[in-house]
């Protein structure tokens, strides 16, 4: 038990300088951070237009996007992320080899950037749709009734009004953006998961590493949830208070 | 769903559904299948691993969500701050991380430990399957945890104090009331779960348990082809889900909601 005790407090392992592994595991959580935050943003651009599609577009449009979604719903991030990986890798050497320019290296961060985006837009189309449909429709003829172009329609009446039915889904979102970049590790990006086991393998310090790699995950999480509730806060201004 | 299965006979789904087809008689002809027959029986028995970590950690994380939504909806302080932790934990971190801790964590720490090595335990402790199924089933049991909470703090109380009036006990008004009204209310949010639930499978490949991501893995591995095999594997998964939502409905349809 005490040789137990002392194999867990070998804290120096966790120094930020090399002989310790606490910087690897801080850039890890960079490319986690930024692979998400790229993630999340592509998705929502995705999802809005995903949404408008899906409630303007013409038949063939939403069909498509209906395909689109459920596929992605159906089947598991893992496979997603794999097929995608190779599939958009192979993609983009081909068109560069089309237009004359040869192989490139495409970086692990801009591959992931783009599997998580994909991933994340068709959910966020889902909630988007939903909170676009939750705005009621006599504020938007009212709003045409007073002569408002569409687009002072989307910025005034559609987008406030469709905010406090979005901000939780998409906050939602935004936590799984973050825990699903640790499935990169499984195609070999140098994410917060993938340098933890690695830190993990050389000193057989399993246990400790991935206690510290949890941590770091759960405060993501717990200064997203403090920033979420703010956003909601302000969101739900003017609105009956739940519960 | 109703509306689109009505009109799946519109001009430009036909069309669609054509152009649909035809991408998959492309993909049968033009893509590497004949290493399938060589694998098929295994990839039955790698689904069969699959279905049989659904259930068993479905189960088993139900059953541990029960008291860790009621300890968090009803119970003392002592008990209802661990069940909070426990859940904030497993919904903060990835799975993946959670897996590798167990697998390679305590893997490691039980094998230095003799009086482990030579108890009962260790010849199970020994393979990953004990640890994927743990780490499955405390991350349903966070997840619904949560959802019971809700389920638990939304019962009507006067319903419960009905359940009092009519000389209940505290035991007999959770079993015959409590219980099942917050399991009731829970029920729609199960299907979504045990979907995730599904998808979440495959993460115990990396540890080396055999499951049907596995047996593709290998394929892979042993034919060097990249997109067949994950394209079939992505096919059986949407199979997967597809039996789980109409299963769901199913079961959702014996028991009476109210909207």
């Amino acid at each position: 038990m005490l040789d137990w005790i002392a194999g867990l407090a070998s804290w120096e392992l966790l120094a930020l300088d090399p002989p310790g592994w606490g910087g690897v595991l801080l850039k890890g959580l960079a490319v986690s951070l930024q692979v998400a935050v790229g993630g999340y943003i592509l998705g929502f651009l995705i999802g809005v237009g995903g949404a408008t599609g899906k409630l303007y577009g013409g038949p063939i449009l939403r069909d498509i996007l209906d395909v689109y979604t459920t596929l992605v719903r159906a089947v598991p991030e893992l496979v997603l992320i794999l097929l995608l990986y190779y599939a958009g890798t192979d993609a983009l050497n081909q068109l560069m080899v089309l237009i004359g320019a040869g192989p490139m290296d495409i970086s692990g961060l801009a591959a992931g950037i783009f599997v998580i985006g994909v991933v994340q837009g068709a959910y966020q189309t889902e909630v988007l749709r939903g909170a676009f449909k939750a705005v009621p429709h006599g504020q938007i003829e009212a709003a045409r009734a007073y002569g408002m172009t569409s687009l002072q329609v989307l910025r005034r009446i559609t987008l406030p009004g469709m905010l406090p039915h979005a901000v939780p889904g998409l906050a939602n979102l935004w936590l799984i953006a973050t825990k699903d970049t640790a499935l990169l590790a499984v195609v070999g990006v140098a994410e917060l998961t993938l340098v933890t086991r690695q830190a993990g393998g050389t000193t057989k310090s399993y246990f400790l590493f991935f206690c510290a790699a949890g941590l770091l995950y759960l405060m993501v999480t717990l200064i997203s949830n403090v920033a979420i509730r703010r956003i909601e806060r302000h969101a739900r201004r003017g609105m009956p208070a739940v519960r | 769903m109703g509306p689109e299965l009505r009109s799946w006979k519109e001009p430009h789904r036909l069309v669609l559904i054509a152009i649909g087809i035809g991408i998959i008689v492309f993909a049968a002809v033009n893509m590497r299948w004949d290493w399938l027959p060589r694998y098929s029986w295994r990839l039955v028995e790698g689904v069969g691993t699959t279905l049989w970590l659904l259930v068993l950690t479905s189960v088993l994380g139900f059953l541990l969500a029960v008291p860790l939504g009621l300890a968090q909806a009803a119970g003392p302080w002592l008990l209802a701050a661990p069940a909070r932790a426990f859940c904030t934990v497993i919904r903060g971190t990835p799975l993946l991380l959670q897996l590798w801790l167990l697998y390679y964590g305590l893997g490691s720490l039980f094998a230095q430990y003799p009086e482990i090595r030579e108890s009962w335990a260790w010849p199970y402790l020994r393979q990953a399957w004990p640890y994927g199924v743990l780490a499955l089933t405390m991350s349903f049991a966070g997840y619904e945890g949560e959802v019971m909470r809700g389920a638990f703090a939304g019962v009507p109380k006067g319903e419960l104090e009905a359940a009092r009036a009519y000389g209940m006990s505290p035991l007999t008004s959770f079993r015959r009331i409590w219980l099942p009204r917050a399991i009731h209310r829970a029920l729609p949010t199960l299907a979504g779960e045990t979907v995730l639930q599904l998808k979440a499978t495959p993460l115990v490949a990396t540890i080396t348990v055999v499951d049907v991501y596995a047996i593709i893995s290998r394929v892979r591995q042993d034919t060097y082809l990249t997109y067949e095999p994950l394209l079939l594997l992505a096919l059986i998964y949407m199979m997967l889900t597809g039996v789980l939502v109409l299963a769901f409905r199913w079961l959702e349809a014996k028991v009476p909601v109210k909207s």
